[in-house]
């Protein structure tokens, strides 16, 4: 959901500032899904707004408010820790800047919904955290960088107890720690 | 600023001994009534201004949980007696009655008290008996004078409880045991999460650990002196052993990863645990006292909620190495694990009888999960409860309950249920989420 408005802004700027990138490290991102995306969003014309008018982000990457590396949860379907395509590129992002800093850390919090045993859960978002860390460390960060956790279910992101709670609550959490 | 917060934390930690909380209201919700037909006469307080305590009632609570009896209201009483030279017989053989008991508070010296009680079983008799039988002649199955402080007279109302309970049903009573249990309150951004000790019928609960961060997984040593937990200090996991009595703890294990599923030994020297270390949960054993670790499982899979069998030698634990959670068995020294259940898509979180013949578990159907018990010897199983998120099973000491945590109304509560899932309570805590019971050994 919240990666629509960035994608927009980050195909505009694409297309207007031409190889101008907020992160530096955007080559590797080709250009034509970037376009599709906003395409079969179908509502391009009513966000333009958000667009920044004074040019590239100064600040760290991280605390870009329209760069790719402001969606830090990755979500899982039940009992699965298997990583969809949207969430590998969300992860290689985050590998990249990562790469990139070999002084920053951070912390992968694996979480799961209610349902089942609680420390079968605790197992569970443990092997999702593994799932989004090896993904990283495949990128060249190093071990000491990433640190898991799992909260398992002791943590929910919605505390209601029906299914649209539940996908938000099986979840990996981004955390950098700076 | 990270660590700041996370120092913060940890100090707002506190572990107690002893601290006063809110009581457990129980609510009996799916009474079903007893046999036993059964009378209990408020007590007589022989002081001066009100009673210091309410036995009578402690103990028609206690008797009606189990479900086993069936308690006389005391509008039906045509009489009051307070001891057994009162009691005209011919009275309560009018209400059906079969068994009755009287008793009487006195004030002893030093403020203490003097707790007398009698049971007495009507229609059966004490030796021979002559015809035109007399009523001196009623077997008193059971009577004790008990000394006790103020503080102490709930304890002694379970204490008589015991009593009947063992001499009218032939099973050890359960309801001096005491029960552990987790609770969450605040929002969810603003939680508190605490470790709680009550008597088993939720009164006198008291906090043991107070913490901002997630506590998990109580675990009673066998001789009833130390809980093992896990808690989430620092937002890490880590696994402590804490003394019931002094309050005092020690932290067990904290490597990287997973410090899960504290399970006694038999013998209360060695822990049964979680750890990642490798990347994935699997089982390992613990030696308390010198924390040397040797490692039982070997497996890619989610090896975890290990429990021991009562001969010391296996462990039964949770994995998800055929694709689904399942229980398995495998010896305390590692070796070829043997899978135990085979009904369900999701069995998981196993707790052992005290005998040591049925096995309770988390079991997932097509609707939801629910407790159910599997005979060891047949592997039969049952399903107990009709819930949709039903979990964290445990047994009393005696084997006649099982208490378990379920969501209520978007609660979580806590459920006692008789052994054959006939009567069913629920305990509510007045705030806050309750969860993971763990009902303790009986005390020695």
């Amino acid at each position: 959901m919240r990666n629509w408005p960035k994608l927009f802004v980050v195909a505009v700027l694409g297309v207007s500032l031409v190889a101008c990138s907020s992160t530096g490290d955007k080559k590797e991102e080709p250009a034509e899904p970037i376009v599709e995306d906003r395409m079969m969003d179908g509502s391009g014309d009513a966000s333009s707004s958000a667009l920044p008018q004074e040019g590239m982000f100064q600040g760290d990457p991280l605390d870009d408010p329209a760069g790719e590396l402001v969606n830090r949860v990755i979500y899982f379907d039940y009992d699965q820790s298997d990583i969809s395509d949207e969430a590998r590129a969300i992860i290689t992002a985050h590998a990249n800047y990562l790469a990139s800093r070999p002084n920053m850390r951070v912390v992968l919090e694996g979480h799961t919904d209610e349902r089942g045993s609680r420390e079968y859960n605790i197992g569970l978002g443990e092997r999702r955290a593994q799932a989004v860390r090896r993904l990283i460390l495949f990128q060249g960060v190093t071990d000491d960088q990433i640190e898991t956790v799992s909260f398992g279910e002791e943590r929910p992101a919605a505390e209601e107890n029906d299914e649209s709670a539940w996908s938000q609550n099986r979840r990996v959490e981004i955390l950098y720690q700076r | 600023m990270g660590k700041v917060i996370r120092t913060l934390g940890l100090l707002t930690i506190i572990c107690l001994p002893w601290s006063a909380q809110a009581v457990l209201n129980i609510e009996i919700t799916e009474g079903v009534e007893g046999e036993t037909p059964l009378a209990i006469v408020p007590f007589a307080w022989e002081g001066k201004g009100k009673p210091p305590e309410n036995i009578a009632a402690i103990i028609s609570n206690d008797l009606a949980r189990t479900g086993l009896f069936r308690l006389i209201a005391e509008k039906k009483f045509l009489e009051h007696p307070h001891h057994g030279g009162e009691v005209n017989f011919d009275n309560w053989r009018t209400l059906g009655v079969e068994d009755l008991v009287v008793g009487r508070i006195r004030l002893a010296a030093n403020g203490r008290y003097l707790v007398q009680f009698q049971l007495f079983d009507i229609y059966r008799k004490s030796g021979a008996v002559g015809p035109g039988s007399d009523d001196a002649q009623i077997k008193q199955l059971a009577g004790y004078n008990l000394p006790a402080s103020k503080k102490d007279l709930r304890r002694t109302a379970h204490y008589i409880s015991d009593i009947i309970f063992e001499k009218l049903t032939g099973i050890r009573g359960a309801f001096t045991t005491r029960i552990a249990y987790v609770t969450a309150s605040g929002s969810k951004d603003n939680k508190q999460y605490s470790l709680q000790i009550a008597d088993s019928d939720g009164h006198n609960p008291f906090t043991v650990l107070k913490s901002p961060e997630p506590i998990m997984s109580p675990a009673w040593s066998p001789d009833g002196n130390k809980i093992a937990y896990v808690s989430f200090e620092g937002r890490k996991s880590s696994i402590y052993v804490q003394d019931v009595a002094t309050g005092q703890r020690k932290r067990v294990s904290s490597h990287k990863g997973i410090n899960g599923s504290p399970a006694w030994s038999i013998d209360s020297k060695r822990l049964s645990i979680t750890l990642s270390t490798n990347g994935n949960s699997d089982i390992y054993i613990m030696d308390v006292a010198s924390g040397r670790k040797t490692r039982v499982t070997h497996n890619t899979a989610i090896d975890t909620e290990a429990v021991w069998t009562p001969d010391n030698r296996s462990l039964i634990f949770t994995s998800d190495r055929s694709g689904r959670p399942q229980l398995y068995r495998i010896p305390v020294r590692g070796g070829r694990a043997k899978r135990l259940t085979f009904e369900g898509n999701y069995n998981s979180r196993a707790a052992f009888s005290p005998d040591g013949k049925t096995l309770a578990m988390v079991h997932g159907s097509g609707s939801g999960f629910q407790i159910a018990t599997m005979q060891m010897d047949s592997g039969e199983l049952t399903v107990l409860t009709n819930g949709r998120l039903d979990e964290s099973p445990t047994f009393a000491p005696n084997g006649t309950m099982i208490l378990y945590a379920t969501s209520y109304k978007g609660k979580g509560v806590l459920y006692a249920i008789s052994v054959d899932g006939k009567a069913r309570q629920r305990l509510l805590l007045q705030d806050g989420d309750v969860r993971e019971p763990a009902w303790s050994p009986f005390t020695q």
